[in-house]
């Protein structure tokens, strides 16, 4: 039995289902994310764990017990807003004390408690401070440090980092990771960042539509992508799609008109006829002038179309013949024998049959 | 330094711009403001006319000022006394006005968007007819043989207690005080608010604060901006007000108003009239000093301050 059980939770709005039939079981101890583009229900889903809504169907379960009854002032679960929601008037001390004074802390106690949390998120010395006297990132550890320190079971995290720059998002990243290691506590974090999601979690709930695509951890999300969805929403992804052949030794063949013929490694039975799509990451592609003839690879001709250079990488468009627009990454750290190429350069992708991953639909 | 004529001229020419807007309206105050306030103060000083007004302010080659006056108000505790009734009644204007707008004011805060206009509007719609009409109406409202009066002495016949009048007393005088006053409270207090955020008591809510910690905690320290613009719209002319004692009032129901206007029309002692007026301005002032050094010392936090000023 997980700590936190999400049971075939539906949300409608109207017409519009936000969430529809989640089934979710959240481990003691656990970084859990749910990731998704927005309108996908994973804020909904929050709400309801907190309390702030109520599921039209389906329970959620904390420690054995379902919260349906419980308002969000009783449930041992805390929420870090997108916005902070820092009360103004109060220091950031006062800030932290607030769940203490409504919990009926002893006052002798909460001096001490106030100086744990605020060292928790490394706060030392601000306590005496207004919220408008603080930067982004401080704030952002004040409203954690205040969800913190009542120790709740859970504790769940709105796009927190959604209003710092890539800087200080990255920097708070790590302390997220480091603190929720510290405190033990299970921590579900809400985004639409991907690269966030991968970096944090220990479990992801891709959503979409209301619906959980994939759970699975991040680097099986990432590298065996279950849906089509899954597989465009998370990082850059090249997907072919066509009808299959089956051929022999685990080796289906994909016909994808603008390309021609993709061989990819897959334990897939399809029958012939049926289509799948091959999922295959910029990072997989070898961009050569001409691509090694004698290996089993795929291998297609094509112009360069398109280039951006970001520093550590270049990623480049490739349009092949067929009108097909493939993109492929080419680390910069590749010294001396790489080649780089120039828009207009006529070059040769290939890729390893078992370099992407085969999805059927 | 290093200016060119034309930043110069341009300096100028925005000086002149910023006189041409701010003139007009300090000349305006300068003349119906200020000159009147200190020809005011300086009547204080001088003595009564044998028939009303002011005698010379030049006799017999020496100068006419006095203390007469103010040795009058501080000498004779009526004055005093009717002074502090006035701000007892002012007081209690303003707390009952309080009690009563907040909710509303909450209410129409939280309505839906589109209603709040029109609820507004409800609030604003006593303005559109005369102040004195609306103070005859209570007359009517609150007269022997309407239905509030025969109602309440209907139910105190009832537990065998006399008939009492309602018009002509300061119960009279307080309800209209307070029916006056009140949008002059609801709307700073709307206009506060209005702009409170949502999430601020969603997160309240979620580190455990119940529906009355939630407004105690938050939302009534987050209004204390509104509340004092409030308090501080229906304190100040609540104070000095004498339509609604002279109309509805009884004959102990003099307010420090009513004196000042007895002062200037019947009695006709300028003088006097001016140290009360004056000594009304001041403690108006003093009263409304005090609130904004309060609200400044508990509002240590000048963008909540801020953005929650109407």
């Amino acid at each position: 039995m997980a700590l936190l059980e999400i049971q075939n939770v539906t949300r409608r709005f109207g017409d519009f289902t936000a969430v529809d039939n989640v089934s979710i079981g959240i481990d003691a101890g656990e970084f859990f994310t749910l990731l998704g583009p927005s309108g996908c229900g994973k804020t909904t889903l929050l709400r309801m764990i907190a309390g702030f809504d109520l599921p039209d169907g389906g329970r959620v379960v904390l420690n054995g017990e379902d919260l349906a009854n419980r308002p969000p002032e009783q449930r041992p679960v805390r929420t870090v807003f997108q916005s902070y929601a820092l009360f103004p008037h109060m220091t950031v001390e006062g800030n932290v004390a607030f769940p203490l004074r409504m919990a009926k802390t002893p006052a002798a106690e909460i001096p001490a408690r106030i100086a744990a949390a605020l060292e928790d998120v490394r706060l030392q010395g601000l306590g005496k401070r207004y919220p408008h006297e603080l930067s982004g990132g401080q704030k952002q550890r004040v409203a954690i440090g205040r969800a913190l320190v009542t120790h709740p079971t859970v504790l769940l995290l709105d796009e927190p980092l959604a209003a710092l720059d890539a800087k200080l998002r990255e920097e708070m990243q790590l302390e997220l990771i480091n603190l929720q290691k510290e405190v033990g506590i299970t921590f579900v974090y809400v985004t639409h960042d991907q690269t966030e999601a991968l970096a944090l979690s220990h479990r992801i709930a891709v959503m979409n539509k209301g619906r959980v695509e994939q759970l699975d951890e991040p680097s099986r999300i990432y590298g065996f992508p279950r849906t089509r969805f899954v597989a465009d929403f998370i990082g850059q992804c090249n997907l072919f799609s066509g009808p299959v052949t089956p051929g022999g030794d685990g080796i289906v063949t994909l016909t994808v008109p603008p390309l021609g013929e993709v061989r990819v490694a897959t334990a897939s039975k399809l029958p012939p006829g049926r289509s799948g799509t091959l999922a295959l990451r910029p990072e997989k592609i070898r961009i050569q002038t001409a691509a090694p003839g004698d290996t089993r690879d795929n291998h297609f001709p094509g112009t360069v179309a398109d280039m951006l250079y970001l520093g550590d990488v270049t990623v480049y468009k490739v349009a092949t013949p067929g009108g097909m627009r493939v993109e492929a990454l080419l680390a910069n750290s590749q010294s001396g024998s790489a080649r780089f190429f120039e828009v207009g350069d006529a070059v040769e992708l290939s890729w390893a049959i078992d370099a992407g991953h085969f999805i059927e639909e | 330094m290093n200016i060119k004529p034309q930043a110069l001229s341009a300096a100028s020419a925005a000086r002149l711009g910023r006189w041409l807007v701010s003139g007009p309206p300090l000349l305006y105050l300068l003349l119906f403001f200020a000159i009147p306030s200190l020809i005011m103060v300086l009547a204080s000083f001088r003595s009564p006319g044998e028939f009303g007004g002011l005698a010379p302010l030049w006799e017999d080659g020496k100068l006419d000022l006095n203390l007469d006056s103010y040795a009058r108000f501080f000498s004779e505790p009526i004055y005093a006394q009717i002074f502090l009734k006035s701000v007892w009644y002012a007081l209690f204007t303003t707390l009952f006005c309080l009690v009563l707008a907040y909710p509303l004011a909450a209410l129409i805060a939280q309505s839906p968007r589109r209603y709040r206009d029109l609820l507004l509007l409800l609030v604003i719609l006593p303005f559109w007819s005369n102040f004195l009409i609306r103070i005859y109406a209570w007359m009517i409202i609150l007269g022997p043989n309407a239905a509030v009066a025969k109602t309440v002495n209907g139910v105190l016949a009832w537990f065998g207690h006399e008939p009492v009048p309602l018009l002509f007393s300061s119960f009279a005088v307080l309800i209209c005080l307070v029916y006056v006053h009140l949008p002059f409270m609801v709307l700073p207090l709307y206009a506060n608010l209005e702009k409170h955020d949502q999430a601020l008591l969603d997160a309240a809510q979620d580190l455990g604060a119940n529906a009355w910690q939630r407004f105690w905690r938050i939302t009534f320290p987050l209004s204390l901006p509104g509340v004092y613009a409030g308090a501080a719209l229906v304190f100040i002319p609540a104070l000095g007000i004498f339509a609604i004692p002279d109309i509805l009032g009884g004959p102990g129901d003099s307010l420090i108003g009513n004196i000042i206007k007895q002062q200037f029309l019947e009695t006709r002692d300028w003088p006097f009239g001016s140290v009360l007026s004056i000594v009304l301005t001041v403690a108006a002032l003093a009263l409304a000093g005090l609130a904004a050094w309060v609200g400044r010392r508990n509002l240590g936090t000048p963008s909540s301050a801020g953005d929650a000023r109407a």
